[in-house]
This record gives C-alpha cells, structure tokens and sequence, in this order.
C-alpha cells in the first residue's frame, strides 16, 4: 500500500548508488523533483532507464551520477542536443556513460513485458536498421507459428521506477491525465515506485477508464506542486519551453553547468518547484 | 516582402503539405515535416488524421508544437493513447499511411542517419538516436521525408544505418522481408525527389521556381540523377503562403510569450 512521505523520505528509501532506475515521462509529467533529490542525496552509480532522457538526465550525466543509460532518444525536444550527455559520450567529461540504444517501439514494448512479468518482448522492427549491429540485446525470435522472424528485447524490469501525476486521494490511489506516454507500464514493471502528484485530493473523480494506478500498486507518494517543471503537468501548468531553450546554454559549458546545479539543485528543496510554476499556471 | 516573394524553406515547407491526401493517417516528425503537415491539414486537407509519437491520434494543433508531446497536441486531439498502444497497435498495427520524418544524415536511397556522426562507439557528434523511426520507415505504408539540402547533410554514404530507406537499392527491402513501400518523396528547399522505380535512387523530378540544376548539385553530396521530364514546382499560392505564414506567428508568440527563462 502507497505510504505518504516527504520526497527525501521517499528517495532514501527507495534508490541506493547502483539501481537501475527510471525516471519516466514521455514529454510530460518528468519528475524532476525526484531526480534533483536523487542528485542531492549523492547517489551515483545508477543505470538509468528511459526512452526520451532530456534536460534532466543531461543534468544526472553531468554531475556523474550515471554509469549507464538505457534510452530510444536523447535530445532536448526541439531545442537540439544534450551537451552534458555528448560532453560525456564524446569526451569523457566527468566519465564516459555505457549506453545501451533501442528504438521508441522497442523500449514501450520491453516496459510492458516488464509489467506483464515476461522475460523479453517481441515487435516486428529494426529490419535494416543499425541498431542490432552495436546492441547484442537486440536478437531476433521465430514466430512458431507463421515461422516469421521477428525483433527481440529483453524486458525492462528497473529496482525502482519514479513518475509524477496529477493527483492522488488519500488512500494512495494516482491519477494521470494527458499524454500518459509509458508511466504505468514503468511503476508495474519496477519494484518499488515512488510518484510525486500535484495535489492530493479526498476524491479523484476519474472516469471509468481513466488512467488509474491502485494505491496498493505504488510504493511511495510525495506531495510536491511543480515537481514536473520545466515539463508540464496537464490541466495545471504549461510547459516552460523557455527553460528547454535556456538549458542549451547552460549545459554548454562545464563552469556554467556546475554553477547553475549548485544554485538550483544542490542549493534547493523540493519546496522550491511551486515558485517555478506559478506563472505557468492556468495557460494549461 | 510582398505577397508574391517566399523563401526556400516556405516553398519547401509548402510543397511537402502537397503530397499529403485527406483521407491519409499520418505519423508526423517533429521540425520540418509538422510545420508541412499542419499546412496540409490547414489548406487542402482538412480531415487528415495526424498522429504524434506521444499518442496523440488525430491531432489539430493551434501553434506547432516544439516537442512532439507538448499540451496543444493532447488538447486538440480525438484520442490520447499509452505509448506502447501507439506503437503496437496504431503503428505496428498497420494504421498508418504515410510516415514523415526529417533527417540529419540522408543517402540516395533515403536511408535516414540521426544516431551519431564519425564511429558507434567513439562519435565526433553523438545525434539524439532514432525514436521511433527504425519501425516508423518499416510499418508505414510510405514514407515522406522533407530536408533543407547541403552537403553535410546529403551524403554518398551515411555514418550509421537509424533508419532504413531502399538500403543498396533495388529490391532490398522485399529482400529483408518488408512489405511496406519506403521512401516515396522527398521535398527539399530546391527540388521535389521521387525513387526510380528499378534502382529507387532519389531522382529530382521538379525543381522549385528559380532553381537550376548546379544549384541542386551544388548542395548534394552525390551526383544527382534529373529525371527526362523535368518539371517546375508550382509556386506557393496565396492561400499556402498566409496559412503558412499566420501558423509561424502564432508559434512564435506562443513559445515566446509571458516565459521567466529560467530552467530547472
């Protein structure tokens, strides 16, 4: 059953230096908050897991909290590249990150075979692509029944999975509206989830097929306004795109990126994320 | 600039929402082939169905979007499904006509290279990989692509192999056990490129209005083909260009406006 706990209280509890962990959102509702509190409390060590690893996986490479990645598209949605991850890659700087490369398909299909409790996931993709030839996770099965040859992966099965949602009611039940990407398939297929929400309300009023993750399927629940920002939380705030185009420069230069973890993370509380949104809120 | 003038990337922009039909269902790239997209949508195809990789199905965004799941898409759009349904179903399932991808790294058989530029394993440039491309080009019935043209970006041989257009040519897709048609069109700022039909390398069968053949070349890294029948690209109408034009200024305002600057 989902306990109610700060986000320090949530994080120590549940991530240790050497998880694989993911921080899952697809383009919205990222939990930043866990992620800034993941950096704060020293963690290192970690296999991240995720398919669009953006700003703030930039910032978990930078400060070297990352020994390997496991993601399907690495950028700063339409801004451009992630200097902290090429400085990395390319560079070395503050160590070079094992990566392990799939496609979107292949990632959303292994986190459902993780929830599903199967060892790996089947898709009809990757024909001549690349990928395969520099990933020995991605293999091939026959179907025994038609004989077609068809893509493999292994699931994806993390020690502990973070999201943030809308909301949740006080016994633990969480709602996520929206863009809902691959955040349910994430919290199943781990086993431990901590979810940061907006508010926490008596009733989540849902529609009958909405989106729903039973508290006794959810490990940890904080309360934390904001804490998707500069990613939006839908019907709450916007997304604060001028923070995307503003991390190209900060993450370009190594000085410049320390300087700026140091005041906004190292320096911050989970608190902190409500005065980021205010001014985004209502344009939702 | 007048009514009658419109840059390369207008007419390019332009001239890839042609090719898009009202009944298609469309799985829309972010850049270059949304703005063509929603110019289709917002012109001579009212009813297309757009599709974003986030799972919003289709889709009638207001400004274009500057990642491929901002608020506007879900807001606007018929249904919003899981990511894995996205893929499984809507895309793996064979519901999609035509896919339109941008790309960073392009040969002349439409093999698209977004992952990295130089070696896997020790990049010059580490690109943000492939999404959901390798099985976009593999389970849309065709594919579109749309490019600004230069010689870093048209290759003869590209540096890794995101997603497969014609391969070497020829019947290799057919050899590789895929059904679906590939590459059919690419639309740059200077010329409208279909595949020949035998050896499926991308031939220039229209140029745009003012643009030569040295021009063409002189920003592609391989020696162009021209087809016999050469035609102009009709220009941007009227219509097309204040669509166009309107769209950009209300994406702008939208994506400028009211921001602290602040990230987190």
């Amino acid at each position: 059953m989902a306990q109610f706990m700060t986000l320090p209280d949530a994080v120590a509890q549940n991530l240790k230096s050497g998880d694989t962990a993911a921080f899952e959102g697809f383009t919205h509702l990222i939990p930043h908050a866990s992620a800034h509190e993941a950096i704060r409390q020293g963690i290192k060590d970690l296999t991240l897991v995720r398919m669009t690893p953006d700003v703030v996986y930039d910032q978990l490479i930078g400060v070297g909290a990352v020994r390997k990645l496991i993601f399907s598209y690495a950028g700063n949605p339409g801004v451009g590249l992630l200097r902290r991850l090429r400085d990395s890659v390319e560079n070395g700087w503050p160590h070079k990150i094992e990566i392990e490369e799939h496609s979107h398909a292949a990632m959303a299909n292994a986190y459902e075979a993780g929830a599903a409790g199967l060892p790996f996931a089947v898709l009809r993709g990757y024909k001549g692509a690349g990928l395969p030839s520099v990933n020995p996770n991605i293999r091939s099965v026959t179907c025994p029944f038609t004989g077609e040859e068809l893509a493999a992966v292994p699931a994806i099965r993390p020690d502990v999975s973070f999201i943030h949602a809308q909301k949740a009611d006080r016994k633990g039940n969480v709602l996520i509206e929206g863009i809902v990407g691959v955040q349910k398939e994430a919290v199943l297929a781990a086993k431990r989830s901590v979810v940061t929400v907006e508010e926490i309300v008596d009733e989540l009023d849902a529609h009958p097929n909405a989106c729903v993750l039973p508290g006794w399927a959810v490990t940890a629940i904080s309360l934390v306004p904001g804490g998707a920002h500069p990613s939006y939380a839908h019907g709450y705030y916007s997304r604060d795109n001028a923070s995307y185009i503003a991390w190209d420069k900060i993450a370009a230069d190594r000085d410049t990126f320390l300087a700026w973890m140091k005041d906004n993370v190292l320096d911050a509380k989970p608190e902190d994320f409500a005065d980021r949104i205010k001014h985004l809120r209502s344009a939702a | 600039m007048s009514d009658n003038d419109f840059t390369s990337n207008e007419m390019m922009t332009i001239a890839a929402s042609r090719a898009l039909k009202n009944t298609d269902v469309c799985f829309v790239g972010i850049g270059a082939p949304s703005a063509a997209c929603n110019i289709a949508r917002l012109t001579h195809a009212p009813d297309v169905t757009l599709i974003y990789e986030s799972g919003t199905i289709g889709t009638a965004p207001n400004v274009l979007p500057l990642s491929i799941g901002d608020g506007e898409l879900c807001d606007t759009a018929v249904t919003t499904v899981s990511v894995p349904e996205m893929f499984r179903y809507w895309l793996q399932g064979g519901r999609v006509t035509v896919g339109f991808l941008g790309a960073a790294q392009i040969d002349r058989f439409g093999n698209i290279n977004t992952t990295v530029i130089g070696d896997y394993d020790a990049p010059k440039t580490r690109l943000p990989g492939g999404g959901g491309a390798p099985e976009i080009a593999s389970s849309c019935g065709e594919i579109f692509i749309t490019l600004k043209q230069s010689r870093r970006a048209m290759v003869d041989k590209i540096d890794f192999f995101t997603s497969f257009g014609h391969g070497e040519g020829g019947d290799h897709r057919e050899r590789l056990g895929i059904t679906t048609k590939g590459p059919t069109l690419m639309v740059t700022d200077l010329a409208v490129w279909k595949p020949d039909p035998v050896t499926r390398e991308f031939t220039v069968v229209s140029m745009h209005p003012g643009v030569t053949r040295e021009m063409v070349q002189a920003e592609c890294g391989w020696t162009v083909r021209f087809a016999e029948q050469l035609e102009e690209t009709p220009a941007p109408t009227g219509i097309e260009l204040k669509t166009l034009r309107d769209l950009n200024a209300r994406t702008k305002a939208a994506h400028s406006g009211g921001k602290s600057g602040e990230a987190a």
